[in-house]
């Protein structure tokens, strides 16, 4: 017995919180998004989404085991997530090839050439995306329209997104029950906007996220936009259109609070928020792209060592 | 709604096991080893030889220096030798080893139970018995209590806290001491607020002790200007800057001691030690210490001479369990992990923990995925995952700027990292290190 006694330093017992609890956590926010990408986009939701995740767990497999050597990391569910995450942010009508190709870019570029989970600067799952976006314009702009539990998967009819109606200044937009349930054309986890806040809802109970980022996004943009609104009602839209659509949150909840490419102090989740929903208001609002929300998020991953390195954690002494 | 500290902390699972059990007192062991440096600061000064007869309360070592402690015998018998003894630090050092002969006494010693609430002691002779007696912080400090009593010049105290919170999971050596001697207590406390100088003093109690917290409100009417508070459970609510800013919500600038917001800070054993060196005459020879685990057959609180080794502790509890990887001296978030069962019971031994491997598993480090949880838990602001990072890379002018030395080793970030980094492990070796650049440069 005495010589079995183990000898360590100080804090002898841990909490059990893990990364993969904290991954299949985010996961489990995401399963209502998922259900109804299912009812309105039927199976080209669920071949995306499949296609997106074996991809990006297949990618990130063979980079870790037969090029840096080292033992997979698959089973900690970033993969996955990012799988997901990419998928959520992609038409349910994309072919197979151009879904495997962002995966690559996603996993491969964003990720692993960091060195892996914790080292990587930009969203991988937006490197993806913004990779096909630029690559394959068409495509990546080209939405099914919403239907129940279509059996379609490239070749259903297609439609344009909410915010791209309004780059054309179209005023016939769909009613808010139908933002808010996801009834629209877009990328399929970012429809519906009950699914995506009780995911929130969820992170924030599990205590994975905290308010901050999310908060402070959706803030920013509702003050911009609806600045533009009383000042030109007829040109700009009413900022509660921007706050249910595009990707804003989808982005906002899940792509944004990603752990490694936010700030890490309270002070500074609000000011990357803040930088957040400016610049996706300007993109909106001015820019040649309708949606910004990918475009600000990944300049403001670059900008959170700088964050990081400015705004620190209140120091106890300080009040 | 209950107060608490305002930055950070954590609730781990709380496993007061021993909690409601009476304290027993252990038999005296055939032979105590009594270590001459159970304190914060130098180390006492044997003043007993090889062979020299000596009763319990005989003192064995003189402090050796102001920051220092007296040493008593806590048992009779003879001096077997002055040598060198494994303590709970893993080091060895000068110890007294005395081969116990009966039980008696020093004469001065009131060994009755009777209450004595009178003191008419002046400040100064208060502060003079209280070192004599070789008191140090029984909450785990060991910082000798006749420094703490004695405000440097220029400062004035003005609230007594006293720290009842027992934020360590597992730990009721306080909470029973509550429980059984009360009054005794709340004499001691009346005792250092005449000490300092001050006419109030708050118990801060966590509120997982409800009827400790109910026994004083009854007993504090007879006691003038003592307050009792339930506090929010919160680890480490214990710590002095944490429980300073919990109870009268003032906090502590960084590298200054509480004095400067008014407050001294005592642990409720200290109180009851206080009582008895000044009412009764009575060194501090002997404590109580929990003795506790999950699979420990009578998690217990003993009443334990000081020099007792913990094998006799454990025994007493029912044996060391199947499985037990660690055996701890303290609690679970900053004990000690001991290297031999062979370890005497000191002045700062609050409890002996026994844990599975299961319970005590290290899992693989993984990066660091900067999800911030260090920075919301930690007592003290700090960033704990950047601090990880100047140690690693003995970057020592970025743990300074940082306020490395300001950490105070609670372990919160290391116990809740989902990545199982060892940030604590690290910033304890950066914070040693920048303190003694820090030093080099004054001196």
């Amino acid at each position: 017995m005495e010589n079995k006694l183990v000898i360590s330093p100080s804090p002898h017992i841990h909490s059990g919180d893990s990364i993969p609890k904290n991954m299949y956590g985010v996961l489990i926010a995401l399963i209502p998004s998922f259900l109804v990408a299912l009812y309105y986009f039927g199976l080209g939701a669920l071949v995306v989404t499949l296609t997106s995740v074996i991809s990006c767990v297949a990618i990130e497999y063979v980079i870790q085991k037969y090029m840096m050597k080292q033992e997979p990391t698959i089973y900690d569910g970033s993969a996955i997530l990012t799988g997901v995450l990419l998928a959520f942010n992609l038409p349910s009508n994309l072919p197979i090839w151009i879904i495997v190709l962002g995966a690559f870019a996603a996993i491969g570029i964003g990720k692993m050439s960091f060195g892996g989970l914790g080292n990587n600067i930009f969203n991988p799952a937006l490197v993806g995306r913004v990779f096909l976006l630029i690559s394959f314009p068409a495509q990546m702009t080209t939405w099914p329209l919403p239907g129940k539990l279509p059996l379609t998967y490239t070749d259903g009819n297609t439609g344009a997104t909410i915010l791209s109606l309004l780059k054309e200044g179209a005023s016939n937009l769909p009613s808010y029950p139908d933002m808010l349930l996801g009834n629209l054309s877009g990328s399929l986890g970012e429809v519906s906007a009950i699914a995506l806040l009780s995911g929130m809802a969820y992170l924030l109970y599990r205590k994975i996220i905290t308010w901050h980022i999310p908060v402070s996004i959706l803030t920013a943009v509702f003050v911009i936009t609806g600045i533009m609104y009383l000042a030109d009602p007829v040109t700009y839209a009413h900022p509660l259109v921007h706050l249910l659509t595009g990707g804003l949150l989808l982005g906002a909840i899940f792509m944004a609070t990603d752990y490694v490419t936010s700030p890490m102090s309270t002070k500074g989740m609000l000011v990357f928020g803040v930088g957040i929903g400016v610049l996706t208001s300007v993109i909106r609002l001015f820019g040649s792209y309708p949606e910004g929300m990918s475009f600000a998020i990944l300049i403001m991953n670059a900008f959170t060592p700088l964050i990081n390195t400015y705004f620190k954690p209140k120091h106890f002494g300080g009040i | 709604m209950l107060r608490t500290f305002r930055i950070g902390g954590i609730h781990p699972p709380e496993n007061k096991l021993s909690a409601g059990k009476k304290i027993t007192a252990l038999a005296v062991p055939t032979q105590v080893v009594i270590p001459l440096s159970q304190h914060i600061g130098a180390p006492a000064q044997a003043v007993v030889k090889k062979g020299d007869t000596v009763k319990v309360g005989t003192l064995l070592g003189k402090a050796g220096g102001f920051v220092s402690a007296n040493i008593h015998s806590s048992v009779s018998g003879k001096v077997n030798k002055i040598d060198d003894a494994l303590d709970a630090s893993g080091y060895k050092r000068p110890a007294v080893y005395i081969d116990v002969e009966g039980d008696e006494w020093e004469e001065q010693i009131d060994r009755s139970e009777t209450l004595n609430k009178v003191c008419n002691l002046s400040s100064k002779e208060i502060i003079t018995k209280i070192a004599e007696a070789g008191i140090v912080g029984l909450g785990g400090a060991t910082f000798p209590t006749q420094v703490k009593l004695t405000p440097p010049p220029g400062t004035n105290a003005e609230i007594l806290i006293i720290n009842a919170a027992e934020c360590e999971p597992y730990l009721t050596a306080d909470h029973s001491l509550m429980m059984e001697k009360g009054a005794e207590i709340l004499t001691g406390i009346t005792i250092l607020m005449k000490a300092i100088n001050v006419k109030k003093a708050v118990i801060g109690i966590e509120s997982n002790k409800p009827d400790a917290i109910s026994l004083f409100k009854h007993m504090i009417v007879h006691f003038e200007g003592i307050e009792i508070m339930p506090l929010k459970v919160q680890y480490p609510q214990g710590g002095e800057k944490q429980l300073i800013d919990a109870v009268i919500g003032t906090q502590v600038k960084s590298g200054a001691l509480p004095i400067s917001v008014g407050a001294v800070v005592q642990n409720t054993g200290t109180a009851f030690a206080v009582y008895e060196a000044v009412q009764k005459n009575k060194p501090l020879i002997e404590r109580v210490v929990t003795v506790t685990g999950k699979n420990v057959a009578n998690p217990s609180n003993f009443l334990v001479r000081i020099g007792t080794p913990i094998s006799s502790l454990i025994a007493a509890a029912g044996g060391i369990p199947e499985n037990t990887e660690k055996i701890i001296g303290g609690g679970p978030m900053m004990g000690k992990a001991l290297v031999s069962t062979e370890i005497p019971v000191t002045k700062g031994s609050s409890g002996v923990l026994l844990i599975s491997n299961k319970e005590a598993v290290r899992k693989p480090m993984r990066n660091c995925i900067r999800c911030s949880k260090c920075i919301t838990v930690c007592p003290m602001g700090l960033n704990p995952t950047l601090l990880m990072n100047t140690s690693e890379f003995r970057n020592w002018d970025l743990a300074e700027k940082n306020y490395i030395v300001d950490c105070i080793e609670c372990g919160s970030c290391s116990y809740t990292c989902p990545a199982n980094r060892p940030l604590l492990d690290y910033i304890r070796l950066g914070k040693g290190k920048v303190m003694g650049i820090i030093r080099a440069r004054k001196s």
